[in-house]
């Protein structure tokens, strides 16, 4: 059946299930194997975009966009997101938290692996090899991919679709008050915050950046001219003179050759 | 869309190479602007014009050395360049730049593909270059390119959902997803009757479904990061963002998608919203200017009037802050996109709807939904003036006049064991 099956294709859906298969099988393993949590990531959305291509591949447009919007777009950037914020040498603990914890996820999974053995195969037997693309079946579906998928979920599975959107909006707004945390006093103001920095015993400027060769950060120190001598604007009527050392208004020989001297 | 695979070939290479080219010419064209803008000549020596000055910079960055940051993850910092571009070209494929002409002998479109849900592409492919801009920042093992890159994550998830529903909306008038159908349902104009008299309003969405129209300008912005919403490399808080770390042709790749997401969000808004590559005046004026290779001046002309937009904004507006920036999207736009699209539905109903009482129901309700969404917007807490009159200069804090600087601690000590001299008129004979 599989030979017939391979033999029903045409040369480009062959030559891009070919090379796509593999990949997503390598994202998965890729997965699983990863020791970095975002490579494992990566892997996930690799496996994703290959599915959302056999999607397309399969006649289902419309599913492969949205899967590839969706899941790949959304929600595994939102996964990055938050393993980006774990840094980047976090490992996995390899330490078994509940005892033969092992044992039981060897079983567990074998067992899963049966049932999606049998389901599977169950699904495939007795299945026949229809002439051209699938179409839509239905009463308005006609011949558009959209309109069929509409068709069905607002229709015979309106009720799945309403629960399923209920329960995601319940679990958004249950993150959501876990999340919040309530503000402490009123929010700080444009207006409060320029008082605050203007207080009595604050500093107001900003510091001088890393890597700036500053002597003070101080608005009383005067700037200085090129030939070292002191620039008069730069001096506040309303700021006392600051006391500089002979070291500090001597011209720092930066240039490599001083030409004033 | 039964090309064969030479032609196929043929129409992509000359995509690539016109998307090349127009990114050299944004380039030039943004930088000249903005020199406008500000009252200087801006790149004027590098060919006619200066516009091989992006040609010359290009070049030059190509020949930079390339530098690996030794805490870079390999594989993925040398990936991350490829996907931005990658997704960046990707968008192009559905853009259609004309109607049917002659190419080599065959009839064909001026678009190198187009199906069922063609727009989707592009909104896939904005959504996987993100990716691009993510592991780049998250790669390179600096704390600026990682906030970047977070604020890159986080900006272009929000921003998508107001994008989203601003294309809804087309996608809810024109009941089709696809680029060259929606620009054939443009063409259409809309016969509306005023208390009696008929007239064909042009069915370009920008002017039937305005709200969105807005929306979707500001999502692209935001959603092709730039100015005022360039969170992600702003310069003067993340040195470059998520592209610090970069050099060379990989910097270069980086450069190369942002101003290829640029002219592609514009070529999809012009495709959604301005009639494509349509004239922009009726079809009696000309009727051969909607024929031929004709409608690639009016596209590209569209595609050129939304990137002065871009500069003009880049040119205006100060960057946003990060809250502002975010509070924008969550509370205003997806909201203002809900409500408007719920309205829409109702309109869209209430139009085609048989008795005359529906009809009013359904319109009047969608009329009073969006005139409530306007009156009771929860708006920002007045300004109330202060009880007391500010101390300050003018009531703006300014310094204390009697501002006593604290000596520096450095020479603190020095100061201590020297007696004091002055300073000021010693130093000056120097």
């Amino acid at each position: 059946m599989i030979a017939d099956l391979a033999q029903s294709v045409s040369t480009g859906e062959a030559v891009a299930f070919w090379i796509l298969a593999p990949l997503a099988l390598i994202g998965a393993v890729g997965l699983v194997m990863a020791r970095s949590a975002i490579h494992g990531a990566l892997m996930l959305a690799l496996t994703m975009i290959c599915l959302a291509v056999f999607y397309i591949m399969q006649s289902a447009p419309f599913l492969g966009f949205v899967q590839i919007m969706v899941y790949t777009g959304a929600i595994m950037m939102l996964f990055l997101f938050v393993l980006m914020l774990f840094g980047r040498d976090s490992r996995d603990s390899m330490f078994e938290t509940l005892r033969g914890q092992r044992f039981f996820a060897a079983v567990l999974a074998i067992g899963l692996v049966g049932l999606l053995a049998a389901g599977l195969g169950h699904a495939v037997t007795g299945l026949t090899i229809a002439d051209g693309p699938p179409t839509a079946t239905g009463a308005a579906a006609g011949d558009s991919n959209v309109a069929a998928i509409a068709e069905s979920l607002f229709t015979t599975y309106i009720f799945p679709f309403e629960v399923v959107s209920g329960v995601l909006t319940v679990a958004a707004v249950g993150a959501l008050m876990f999340a919040h945390v309530a503000r402490k006093g009123a929010a700080r103001g444009q207006k409060e915050a320029s008082r605050e920095r203007f207080a009595p015993g604050n500093y107001p400027g900003p510091r001088p950046g890393p890597g700036v060769f500053a002597t003070s950060d101080s608005t009383a120190t005067p700037a200085l001219l090129p030939d070292g001598s002191i620039a008069g604007e730069s001096l506040s009527e309303h700021v006392p003179a600051r006391e500089l050392t002979a070291a500090e208004t001597a011209p720092k020989h930066t240039e490599g050759k001083d030409l004033h001297r | 869309m039964n090309d064969p695979f030479w032609l196929i070939a043929i129409k992509g290479t000359l995509l690539f190479v016109v998307l090349v080219l127009l990114v050299l010419f944004s380039i030039w064209f943004e930088r000249r602007v903005v020199a406008v803008m500000q009252v200087r000549p801006g790149p004027n020596r590098n060919g006619p014009f200066g516009l091989l000055q992006s040609l010359a910079d290009g070049l030059k960055l190509a020949f930079k050395e390339d530098t690996t940051p030794r805490t870079a993850d390999r594989w993925v910092y040398l990936l991350a360049p490829v996907i931005a571009v990658t997704c960046a070209f990707t968008a192009f494929a559905v853009i259609p730049f004309g109607p049917e002409v002659t190419m080599f002998g065959r009839e064909t479109m001026l678009q190198l593909t187009d199906f069922e849900v063609s727009v989707l592409l592009v909104l896939a492919t904005s959504a996987l270059g993100v990716y691009g801009l993510v592991l780049a920042g998250w790669s390179s093992g600096s704390s600026y390119s990682l906030l970047g890159s977070l604020r890159a994550a986080a900006q272009v998830i929000s921003y998508e959902i107001a994008l989203a529903l601003a294309v809804l909306a087309v996608f809810f008038q024109s009941q089709l997803m696809s680029t060259g159908a929606i620009v054939e349902a443009q063409a259409e104009p809309v016969d509306m009757n005023f208390f009696g008299a008929e007239v064909a309003l042009p069915g370009w969405y920008f002017l039937v479904l305005f709200p969105s129209f807005v929306i979707f300008v500001i999502a692209m912005v935001g959603e092709t990061n730039r100015a005022p919403f360039d969170l992600p490399e702003a310069e003067s808080e993340l040195v470059s963002g998520f592209a610090t770390e970069y050099s060379s042709l990989k910097y270069a790749s980086f450069f190369l998608a942002e101003y290829v997401n640029m002219v592609a969000m514009s070529a999809l808004c012009v495709t959604l919203f301005l009639g494509g590559w349509a004239a922009p005046f009726p079809d009696s004026w000309w009727p051969a200017a909607n024929e031929g290779w004709l409608p690639l001046v009016w596209f590209f002309g569209k595609v050129i009037a939304f990137m002065f937009v871009y500069v003009w904004l880049r040119g205006t507006l100060p960057r946003f802050r990060y809250d502002q920036f975010m509070r924008l999207g969550w509370k205003v736009l997806v909201p203002a996109s809900l409500i408007w699209i719920l309205a829409l539905a109702a309109i869209n109903l209430g139009i085609v709807a048989e008795e005359q009482s529906t009809r009013i129901a359904l319109i009047g309700g969608a009329l009073v939904l969006v005139v409530a969404a306007f009156m009771f917007w929860p708006s920002r807490k007045p300004y109330e003036p202060p009880a007391e009159p500010d101390a300050g200069l003018g009531g703006y804090p300014v310094p204390p006049l009697d501002l006593s600087v604290p000596p520096n601690p450095r020479s603190l000590t020095e100061l201590e064991q020297r007696d004091p001299t002055p300073a000021v008129e010693g130093k000056e004979e120097d």
